[in-house]
């Protein structure tokens, strides 16, 4: 058992795959000597050498665009997108190609491709650092969308993202990069890619969230205690597909659901998850589904972000709103 | 005369040649050229051709039956059974003498207009209405025929094929001229001016993939000349990146053999990327629902058709290889066997089923979906047996 964080959690588990599948390669800007600028791909290269663990030219459209083609070619590319902001000038590549090439060649043609990406705010960033883009891939039929949680997670989920067939956009969250936990390699992971998971198990409403948010969540739960509410927490790790089956079971438990994350309000994850669990837990429900999120503005600079994230006080806030019913 | 950019003062800034126009009957432009168009031959001090009568007889062949193939095209979407085609017309000798330069392990990403090239390659000519009848969207297989799908977003390709080229080199199959691989990429002259080609050349270029930028210069983006693209002839933009450009007479069936061979052997062999800007002409429209009428001069096009490319090698064979009129009347009978074949083929292509396009979408279907695709049967279903696949 060793004790690491989630960034190296990521790192351990790029590195197991590219111990296994000799096709896995990772490309991206910066990634090379310098380890990224997160230092999740640190010391890849050193080992694996320069035509797997590939430093870029500086152009995104042109790091997936040449992975559809390594991945036509029998390879695994795992691309780093060095932040969320600058994933949109390779987007037609993403949801273009990489995601329509299975279906376009009616099931003959595969992408293997892992697209890496640091998202969500809290790190005092200047723009474009910040944002939480996942509905926009989530939208997109053909792709997969995780974000991982715990360093445990990490670990995991980025060899599961490697193995996959279909394309996966896989969400780091990086403002808890430096989150440490205990892992043990030997024990298989408990869940597949795309199962949510209950890290807390209450009675009295569930928290969905995601990434950054499972941590808040967690402590808005210790938190909730206080006030002698029993709250459920669900990890989601998976946007698309969502995890609808334990969605349901916990609320058909509790009753009451507030979904947080920061992406914006409007048309995110926290839409789609009220909707269905409107449809089909409707006689279950004490409360309305609540969304506690970001706000429908870009992201604001640094200086406001802890206005703009969810936060435990937001989250209380919502907890508070849907017991009130 | 040079001429400055507009609102910059000269002096600051360097004078910029002026912009290259659209084709003018009177322009002489400067390629690689080795047979005229009055179908005589000629030298050319960096590339030869190196095959004999025989197999210009069978470009001949080949570009007859790719024109043939084109024309029962568009007849069959001006009857209604294609929603759309995208002519080749006067691009043969551009596709059928790169198609013919390609060796078997080699392997094309084209664009959606690569018919001649798809031909070659071994492309069953009724797989490619597919997408145009909106049955598919490109119904062979990729692998068997090593000629990716066709692709509608302009550019996006070229990248494919530079990382698949990376991968030929990462899998150590590039190396030897003749035994080694290649990749190589089909794209416009509207599509010059897109990121994606742009990074494409970058990525070739820094690491030495074994592609060739195939550009087909028809003149024309739709509506827009090739002056909207691009003040320099598009073979010289290949310097700027780190790699050589050749400009080919892209009606000329021996040159556009000859260079893409050369092109393709040093991709081959190991030494990088080449920029080939193939000088031809669209003559048809841009699709069926395009008219050009609109912005292009009828002079042009009469200018244009004295280039015709199956023409010219029509002349040669007559005239300087002693074939007869047998051989011409053969290959016609040959084209029209094809396009009846394909007019058949296309009347009877079946509709797919919905339930297909469900299957397709992932490798590991979410379960949602599943339900939804059921959920769709089940409301197909209610219409009764006989309604199926109809509407
Ligand atoms: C990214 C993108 N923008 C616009 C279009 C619409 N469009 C289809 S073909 C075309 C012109 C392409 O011209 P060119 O690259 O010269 O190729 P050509 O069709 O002349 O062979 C345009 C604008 C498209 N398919 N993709």
């Amino acid at each position: 058992m060793t004790k690491i964080s989630l960034g190296k959690g990521i790192n351990k588990g790029l590195r197991a795959a590219m111990e296994n599948d000799s096709k896995v390669l990772v490309m991206g800007e910066d990634i090379g000597k310098l380890g990224g600028v997160f230092r999740v791909t640190e010391g890849l290269q050193k080992d694996f050498g320069e035509d797997r663990v590939i430093d870029t030219p500086l152009a995104e459209s042109g790091i997936i665009g040449t992975a559809v083609g390594l991945a036509l070619r029998g390879y695994r590319p795992v691309c780093e997108i060095q932040f969320d902001g600058f994933v949109f000038p390779a987007y037609d590549q993403i949801i273009n190609q990489v995601a329509k090439m299975h279906y376009r060649s009616m099931g003959k043609l595969r992408m293997p491709i892992v697209i890496r990406i640091p998202f969500g705010g809290g790190i005092g960033a200047v723009e474009h650092h910040s944002e939480s883009p996942e509905t926009l891939f989530a939208h997109v039929a053909g792709l997969k969308v995780v974000a991982c949680g715990d360093p445990v997670d990490a670990y995991w989920m980025i060899q599961q993202a490697i193995s996959s067939d279909d394309p996966v956009i896989f969400f780091e969250p990086k403002r808890r990069y430096h989150e440490k936990a205990e892992l043990d390699e030997s024990v298989p992971p408990a869940y597949p890619l795309h199962q949510a998971k209950v890290v807390r198990e209450g009675t009295d409403a569930t928290l969905f969230c995601y990434g950054p948010m499972v941590k808040t969540c967690l402590q808005a739960a210790e938190a909730a205690v206080e006030d002698g509410r029993d709250l459920e927490v669900v990890d989601l790790r998976t946007i698309s597909p969502l995890d609808l089956r334990t969605i349901f079971d916990s609320v058909k438990k509790t009753r009451r659901a507030v979904v947080v994350h920061e992406a914006p309000y409007s048309l995110g994850p926290g839409s789609e998850i009220a909707a269905r669990v409107t449809e089909e837990c409707f006689y279950h429900l004490e409360a309305p589904v609540l969304r506690v999120t970001g706000y429908d503005t870009p992201y604001p600079p640094s200086r406001m972000e802890e206005e703009y994230l969810p936060d435990l006080d937001r989250v209380l806030d919502g907890v508070d709103r849907v017991m009130g019913y | 005369m040079s001429e400055s950019v507009p609102g910059l003062a000269p002096e600051v800034f360097a004078p910029v040649e002026a912009p290259v126009s659209p084709p003018q009957a009177s322009e002489e432009v400067e390629f690689v050229q080795l047979l005229t168009p009055e179908g005589e031959r000629v030298e050319h001090p960096d590339f030869a051709f190196d095959l004999d009568d025989e197999a210009i007889k069978g470009f001949y062949r080949d570009m007859t039956i790719v024109r043939r193939i084109d024309t029962e095209a568009t007849a069959l979407q001006r009857q209604g059974e294609l929603g759309l085609w995208a002519s080749l017309l006067g691009q043969e000798a551009a596709q059928i003498g790169s198609g013919r330069a390609l060796n078997a392990k080699d392997m094309v990403f084209p664009t959606y207009r690569e018919h001649g090239v798809a031909y070659c390659q071994g492309v069953d000519p009724l797989n490619l209405l597919g997408l145009f009848r909106g049955v598919d969207q490109g119904a062979w297989d990729p692998r068997d025929n090593n000629f990716h799908l066709y692709t509608i977003v302009i550019g996006a390709q070229t990248l494919h094929a530079t990382g698949y080229a990376m991968g030929q080199q990462r899998d150590h199959a590039v190396g030897d001229p003749d035994t080694g691989e290649a990749t190589i990429a089909y794209f416009g002259d509207g599509a010059s001016s897109q990121g994606d080609v742009n990074e494409a050349f970058i990525y070739a270029s820094v690491f030495n993939a074994p592609v060739v930028f195939f550009c087909q210069n028809n003149q024309w983006a739709i509506s827009e000349p090739i002056d909207r693209q691009t003040r320099i002839p598009l073979y010289q933009r290949a310097a700027g990146f780190g790699f050589p450009g050749v400009r080919v007479d892209g009606n000329d069936v021996l040159a556009t053999y000859a260079v893409t061979q050369q092109a393709l052997k040093r991709a081959r062999e190991g030494s990088g990327p080449t920029l080939v800007e193939a000088y031809t002409y669209r003559m048809g429209a841009h699709t069926t629902s395009d008219d050009p009428t609109k912005y292009r001069l009828s002079e042009d096009l009469e200018y244009w058709k004295l280039k015709d490319p199956i023409e010219r090698v029509k002349a040669y064979l007559a005239r300087s290889a002693g074939v007869g009129q047998d051989f011409f009347a053969e290959v016609e009978a040959e084209a029209d066997q094809v396009a009846a074949e394909l007019r058949r083929g296309c009347l009877a292509m079946p509709d797919p089923t919905m339930t297909d396009f469900f299957q397709h979408a992932y490798v590991d279907m979410p379960d949602e979906l599943a339900v939804q695709r059921d959920q769709y049967a089940a409301y197909a279903a209610s219409f009764g047996a006989d309604s199926e696949g109809e509407g």
